[in-house]
């Protein structure tokens, strides 16, 4: 695995999240959360300063992390695009959904794309099983997916970027 | 005190509140199997997953079986713990544990020796129904302990002994439903981790997915080689538990027939470790009363307390968990260093041959030890002091493989120098052995006294934590003792603090002492057998003719004709070591 150096002030943010939760073992999966939002992922040295600040060992807490699906230890993509496998979903069609975002992006469950973009996950049940398959790009949800779509989906925030970059330009 | 009244397979029975099927069952004589569920008594050790569910029973009025380890008893509950339903299940619940492990009992490390094996046996499963897909998992050798994962059934006991008992932390369970396996941080491999190699997950793993290093092999082929003398050293704990590979009743001394078992495997010298536990008290029980006199004459920079440093488990631990304080255990080598320095020194000059051509071999109670004869410190121009170090069941590996009948062997003597002990020495193997075998010279020496009474009972026992204070002729000496690297961590936080009230603290990694090593016979959850092997360490020492380290007369010559004296220039160099900061 390669060795990451955290910034000191990276270092600084997750102490200061244990210390908001008392530094308290019992209160892992909630500091997991509140780091991962922060800073996108949660990678090994990240886990290091976690398990230090809540004086747990480190692999209570990698064991932790590799049991949720939602916690990742890759940088999650910009936009990152989660399908839900839930039953209901998961019988109108969302396994062909997903293997059609692994086929244009060129990347697998849990892996980014090389520019960072996008990055596919899966979930279960987002208890909209009405609009199933669903999709959620980032806080947008997408409902009755077909695969036919996932091109269109894509290329709004390919679009949504360029345009981004012609305006800053 | 409220009670329970409940029936188990048609019996009645009466116990406590809170007490669990299980134990109830237990009183009457109802043997339920399990498997996860281990509880070690007075070591206040249980590991109760509820996992496993081997344990499952029929309670009537309940839609669902009960797992037995993990369900307390009710008022009037009606227990059927061998209706054909709870067999069946039970049964089913083998098949499938047994539809995800390799199988491989015919060359397997553990066979003959694994609960998963026999209760398999047991339960009369014939037939694998189940067949499906495997897991695969790299094997991960370290040089004391190997983890084989395939075989790995998620009991949970070891990664209860590494966080909660020695509270190191390196294994954990990892990953989520098929793909689960206890595993290191990272999936790293344990020589990368601050594992400390106590061998405590290899002492209470049900199956064969952690095992020692097996150094057999390399024993044999060093006892064929014409061109080497080969010395063996034996720790004292091991004499008090190799009598069950052959067995033997627990806590049977079997010390004459382990020396000459050792002379027919071919050892060219049959030699004890108890040896350089005695001169470990030369020199460690002098920097005791260095220190502690330092501290009574208004010194404010000498140490105290000051920590033993025989158990190479514990070394490693405070390595990595507690650098701060490395200058505070005792700098003396544990007893297997020092034979295997004095042995590739006094001994090879007395025999009159080159280090290279004299092989060191020691038989332990402990795995970490193959880890500490490694360590670089410990060898001169890349020849180890110590070449091989095999745990107890390695030995009795090697007696069976060569032909050996050890119930018919005759009692022999250790050889001399190297073989002459105290019964200071002898309890080495016990928690608190280390630190009573310390007092017996350091207040004879200090106080220029013989001691009232040898035995100090204030300092045995099997609580995790005991405090005595001795009476060195008016100098109250405050003593610590700690077993379990959790228990040990106490201490060291009340050291950190500066709120430590001990002169002396004794620590050692194994629950129990070296007496519950990781390289002893599997107690299968049975804690009895350890306090009978302590029983045997403490009727060793009484029986011995000698039993205080000062008083050996092979040591006393020893530094007449090699060392000097305790603490000298040449002891330091041979006898003393440094430690690390592995953070």
């Amino acid at each position: 695995m390669p060795k990451i150096k955290l910034a000191e002030n990276t270092i600084q943010i997750i102490k200061d999240i244990c210390a908001e939760f008392d530094n308290n073992e019992g209160e892992l999966i909630n500091v997991l959360h509140k780091v991962q939002d922060k800073l996108g992922y949660l990678p090994a040295e990240v886990q290091e300063v976690i398990a230090k600040g809540l004086n747990t060992s480190v692999a209570k807490v990698y064991g932790v992390v590799t049991f949720y699906s939602y916690f990742t230890m890759i940088p999650r993509g910009e936009f990152p695009i989660s399908i839900c496998m839930g039953t209901a979903c998961y019988v109108r069609g969302a396994e062909q959904v997903l293997s059609e975002f692994k086929r244009q992006l060129k990347v697998d469950v849990g892996e980014s794309t090389p520019d960072g973009m996008f990055s596919i996950n899966c979930l279960r049940c987002v208890g909209a099983c009405g609009l199933a398959p669903v999709v959620n790009v980032g806080d947008k949800v997408y409902g009755r997916v077909a695969p036919t779509q996932v091109k269109e989906i894509i290329a709004e925030y390919r679009k949504g970027c360029d345009s981004d970059n012609v305006k800053s330009a | 005190m409220d009670t329970v009244k409940l029936n188990i397979d048609n019996k009645s029975v009466v116990v406590k509140k809170g007490t669990t099927i299980l134990q109830a069952a237990k009183e009457i004589g109802v043997d339920i199997p399990t498997l996860c569920y281990m509880k070690l008594d007075d070591l206040n050790i249980e590991n109760k997953p509820g996992g496993c569910r081997i344990c499952v029973v029929e309670v009537e009025g309940r839609r669902n079986l009960a797992p037995a380890c993990c369900t307390d008893v009710n008022e009037g509950m009606e227990v059927k713990t061998h209706s054909i339903r709870a067999i069946n299940a039970r049964r089913t619940v083998m098949e499938l544990i047994l539809s995800d492990h390799p199988a491989d009992c015919l060359i397997c490390a553990k066979s003959g020796n694994c609960d998963l094996q026999d209760m398999a046996h047991n339960l009369g499963i014939r037939k694998l129904n189940y067949q499906g897909e495997q897991s695969h998992y790299r094997e991960d050798t370290s040089p004391a302990i190997i983890r084989e994962v395939d075989k790995c059934i998620m009991c949970r006991r070891c990664e209860m002994m590494c966080n909660e008992v020695q509270t190191v932390g390196v294994l954990s369970a990892i990953n989520r439903g098929f793909e689960s396996v206890v595993a290191p941080a990272f999936e790293m491999n344990l020589d990368h981790s601050v594992c400390t190699y106590c061998g405590q997950c290899v002492a209470v793993c049900p199956t064969g997915a952690l095992t020692e290093v097996d150094e057999t092999a390399k024993v044999v082929r060093v006892l064929s080689d014409p061109t080497k003398t080969v010395i063996v050293q034996t720790a004292p704990a091991v004499r008090a538990a190799l009598g069950e590979e052959f067995d033997m009743e627990a806590g049977t001394l079997v010390t004459g027939k382990l020396v000459s078992a050792l002379r027919r495997l071919g050892f060219n010298y049959v030699f004890d470790t108890d040896f350089a536990a005695d001169l470990t008290i030369m020199e460690e029980g002098t920097e005791l009363l260095n220190r502690i006199g330092k501290h009574l004459e208004g010194d404010k920079d000498v140490k105290l307390p000051i920590l033993t440093s025989c158990c190479p488990a514990w070394v490693k631990f405070f390595e990595h968990q507690f650098p701060d304080l490395m200058d505070i255990p005792s700098t003396a080598r544990s007893p297997q260093q020092m034979f295997g320095s004095i042995a590739k020194t006094y001994f090879a000059q007395k025999l009159g041959i080159k280090r290279e051509d004299l092989v060191v071999v020691s038989i332990m109670p402990c795995v970490a030890k193959k880890y500490e004869c490694g360590r670089d410190e410990f060898k001169v121009d890349s020849n180890p002091d110590v070449d091989h170090a095999i745990t107890t069941r390695e030995l009795a590996a090697l007696i069976k493989l060569s032909n050996i009948d050890f119930h018919t062997l005759p009692n022999e003597e250790f050889d001399n120098p190297l073989g002459e002990s105290t019964g200071a020495a002898v309890i080495f193997g016990t928690t608190g052995g280390v630190i009573e075998a310390a007092v017996r010279t350091a207040y004879e020496v200090h106080t220029k006294k013989d001691l009232p009474k040898i035995d100090f009972d204030e300092l045995r026992g099997m609580e995790g934590i005991r405090k005595a204070t001795i009476d060195f002729d008016g100098i109250p000496i405050n003593i610590g003792i700690a077993h379990g690297l959790g228990n040990a961590r106490k201490l060291l936080e009340e050291i950190q603090a500066g709120e430590s009230e001990f002169h002396a603290i004794e620590i050692m990694s194994c629950p129990g002492g070296c007496i519950g090593g990781g390289g002893q016979p599997y107690h299968h959850g049975n804690a009895d057998i350890i306090k009978k092997r302590q029983k045997a360490i403490y009727q060793e020492d009484s029986k011995k003719a000698i039993r205080k380290s000062h008083e050996n007369p092979h040591i006393l010559k020893l530094y007449e004709e090699f060392l000097g004296e305790p603490m000298s220039e040449k002891a330091h160099h041979l006898l003393h070591t440094k430690y690390f900061d592995r953070t």
